[in-house]
């Protein structure tokens, strides 16, 4: 470097480029694979590693794979090596079940719009920057409506029970139900438990602890088979439903907990500034304390919301089939059996695409809601 | 004896009618079993500017908090523009509304932007139009010299720039009494002057101001009476001058010696 070696005037020094060693692909490099001899074996380790694993799993997985065929023998037949490749047949021989459930064939239009209704409503409440979001968010709230009906029926449709509802439809349902009331029943606890009427605080503070002081499975238990016990002879009262009820408000009691951990890193001077300026308690917290305290919490939000889309796959214990549940009865068809590897791969992309979106999401957020430099 | 001790009658007719405005009798204030502010009598005129100076720990911010309830008062009595602050919610959030506060770590909102924390309250307070409130905030962050920061963050910008947007921020209410809480004791020392020039200039339109301080310089400048506090008590009221060249309590001596010193 020619010029550093120059010299320069005091207090007339510029500011000069970096060597390159220090910027660009070079120094990356240098910097994150090369910087020592230990980090230069393990990164050779790492790659024969890869080019060991990932070659055989394309081939099994996408290669050699069979897409169409009658049944597992059928699939057998058509490898080199039996059971030496994925048989995809399988799954898309039983699509219809994974996605719809036990839906009634003729009316899987039905589902079809709720998912295209329910992708217009996710963008609407996601993504600020959408032209005419305003609406959009209205369209949001009474999306849930909306598909209630069209799903269930009546008022016109024809009725559908909601026990032939299965596979990524039910998950879609139990998951985004959950996730969008438990939002702010969470937000009401939290601020509730730290409420000074002591009424309020009590109570919010026992049904926090007793949620979360019981397994989930323990409350669909309940759910499927106690509630009965408890509500008035006669009355009729959807399973559906009560998982519904009984999942929103689990993860209420730990979205509650997330959130009051983040109001308590809002420091006192935000309440002390929103209060000088004469805003009440509501306008405070909705306009100050709040959005604060939630762009704080948001990995912990969408930590609890991405735990509650995969216990979703617990409704099976009380005989719901979601893709799992689907999966696993798939697996019982003597024509199929044997093929277990496929449906639970298959499962496990499914969860694994929406989770990892829902983690996705909350990095870009928090990026864009950051306001220091 | 101390309570009796009346603003000089100089300082109260070089002020035009002189309405009273803030009007504190027999305070009492304890935190737990702390009492930390003892038998305050505090009058104030409109238009009057008090520095308030005592050591650490000696209630003057506590005093000045009170004025808005950000704390409150357990015995006594405090008026405020003819209301008194008691317990009522609605009466709080309208003296509140009146009274601007300016505090040491200037608590600006950091997820909005400084035009945003400015109009801010005109809007969801007083019920301004946005587009109103806006112009409202750009005149008063004029004001302070910095109507180009409107649109960034309050993390971008440097602590003295802050506490002017604080400033302009408590601006915007059209407050009838400005409280400030040690406004420049959390700011480099190259920014306390731009700080301290806004709130001469602010003193000079009129504005009721409290102000706890130790710029002596800004006392003697600006304040029409200094008050020392030490212990929760009020010990010693008078005009500047007065004040540093003349103390009367031992207490007062002592303080000065040490904060003039340096």
């Amino acid at each position: 470097m020619a010029e550093a070696t120059e010299t320069y005037k005091v207090g007339q020094h510029p500011d000069l480029p970096p060597p390159r060693s220090e910027v660009g692909v070079i120094g990356w490099v240098k910097y994150n694979l090369m910087s020592t001899p230990f980090n230069v074996i393990m990164t050779l380790l790492a790659i024969w590693f890869l080019w060991s694993i990932i070659p055989p799993i394309f081939e099994w997985a996408v290669l050699d794979s069979i897409w169409t065929a009658e049944s597992r023998k059928a699939c057998w037949a058509k490898m080199e090596v039996p059971e030496g490749a994925a048989c995809w047949a399988f799954i898309k021989d039983r699509i219809g079940l994974f996605i719809y459930g036990f839906y009634p064939a003729d009316l899987r239009w039905r589902v079809n719009l709720s998912f295209v209704l329910m992708v217009l409503a996710i963008v609407s409440v996601l993504y600020e920057n959408m032209p005419g979001r305003k609406f959009g968010l209205w369209y949001a709230v009474a999306f849930p409506f909306i598909t209630g009906w069209l799903l269930v029926g009546g008022l016109g449709l024809t009725h559908v029970d909601t026990d032939q509802f299965g596979g990524i439809m039910l998950t879609f349902i139990i998951g985004i139900t959950g996730i969008s009331f438990s939002l702010p029943i969470g937000i009401l606890l939290a601020l509730g438990r730290r409420s000074k009427l002591p009424v309020i605080r009590v109570l919010c503070v026992l049904i926090i602890e007793f949620i979360r002081g019981v397994p989930l499975i323990a409350l669909l238990f309940i759910a499927s088979t106690m509630l009965n016990y408890f509500l008035p002879p006669g009355t009729a009262f959807d399973l559906l439903l009560r998982v519904l009820i009984m999942v929103t408000v689990f993860s209420s009691a730990y979205i509650a907990e997330v959130i009051r951990g983040g109001l308590q890193g809002i420091p006192n001077g935000q309440y002390e500034a929103a209060d000088s300026l004469g805003l009440t308690y509501t306008k405070a917290h909705l306009l100050i304390i709040l959005p604060q305290a939630l762009k704080i919490s948001i990995p912990g939000i969408v930590n609890t919301f991405i735990g509650l889309y995969k216990d979703t796959t617990l409704v099976l214990i009380i005989g719901m089939l979601d893709p799992l549940g689907i999966g696993r009865a798939a697996l019982a068809d003597a024509e199929w059996a044997g093929l277990a590897r496929e449906v639970y791969i298959f499962v496990a992309v499914f969860f694994f695409i929406c989770c990892f979106s829902m983690s996705r999401y909350s990095l870009w957020l928090e990026k864009r809601l950051s306001t220091e430099n | 004896m101390i309570e009796k001790l009346k603003p000089e009658p100089a300082i109260q007719s070089s002020k035009d009618a002189s309405k009273i405005i803030i009007e504190i009798t027999g305070m009492h204030k304890w935190f737990g079993a702390f009492h930390v502010l003892k038998n305050i009598n505090l009058t104030v005129s409109t238009g009057e500017r008090i520095v308030i100076c005592g050591p650490s720990g000696s209630g003057k911010s506590t005093l000045i908090r009170c004025i808005n309830r950000l704390e409150e008062h357990q015995e006594g009595k405090i008026v405020v523009d003819d209301v008194e602050l008691t317990g009522d919610l609605k009466n709080i959030e309208i003296i509140r509304s009146e009274v601007g506060i300016v505090f040491q770590q200037f608590n600006l909102f950091p997820h909005l932007t400084v035009l945003e924390n400015c109009s801010l309250a005109p809007i969801w307070v007083r019920n301004m139009a946005k587009v109103e409130a806006e112009d409202l905030a750009l005149k008063y962050l004029e004001r302070v010299q910095i109507p180009e920061q409107a649109k960034k963050y309050p993390g971008q910008l440097s602590g003295g720039q802050q506490q002017r947007v604080a400033i302009a921020r408590s601006l915007c209410m059209n407050p009838k009494i400005m409280l400030f809480d040690e406004p420049t004791s959390a700011l480099d020392p190259e920014m306390i002057k731009e700080v301290l020039d806004v709130m001469v200039e602010l003193a000079e339109t009129g504005m009721t101001m409290l102000v706890v301080t130790h710029e002596m310089g800004f006392a003697t400048a600006v304040a029409d009476r200094v008050i020392f506090m030490d212990e929760g008590e009020i010990i010693e009221q008078k005009p500047p001058n007065e004040f540093f060249h003349n103390p009367e309590h031992e207490r007062t001596k002592l303080f000065l010696s040490q904060i003039l010193a340096h």
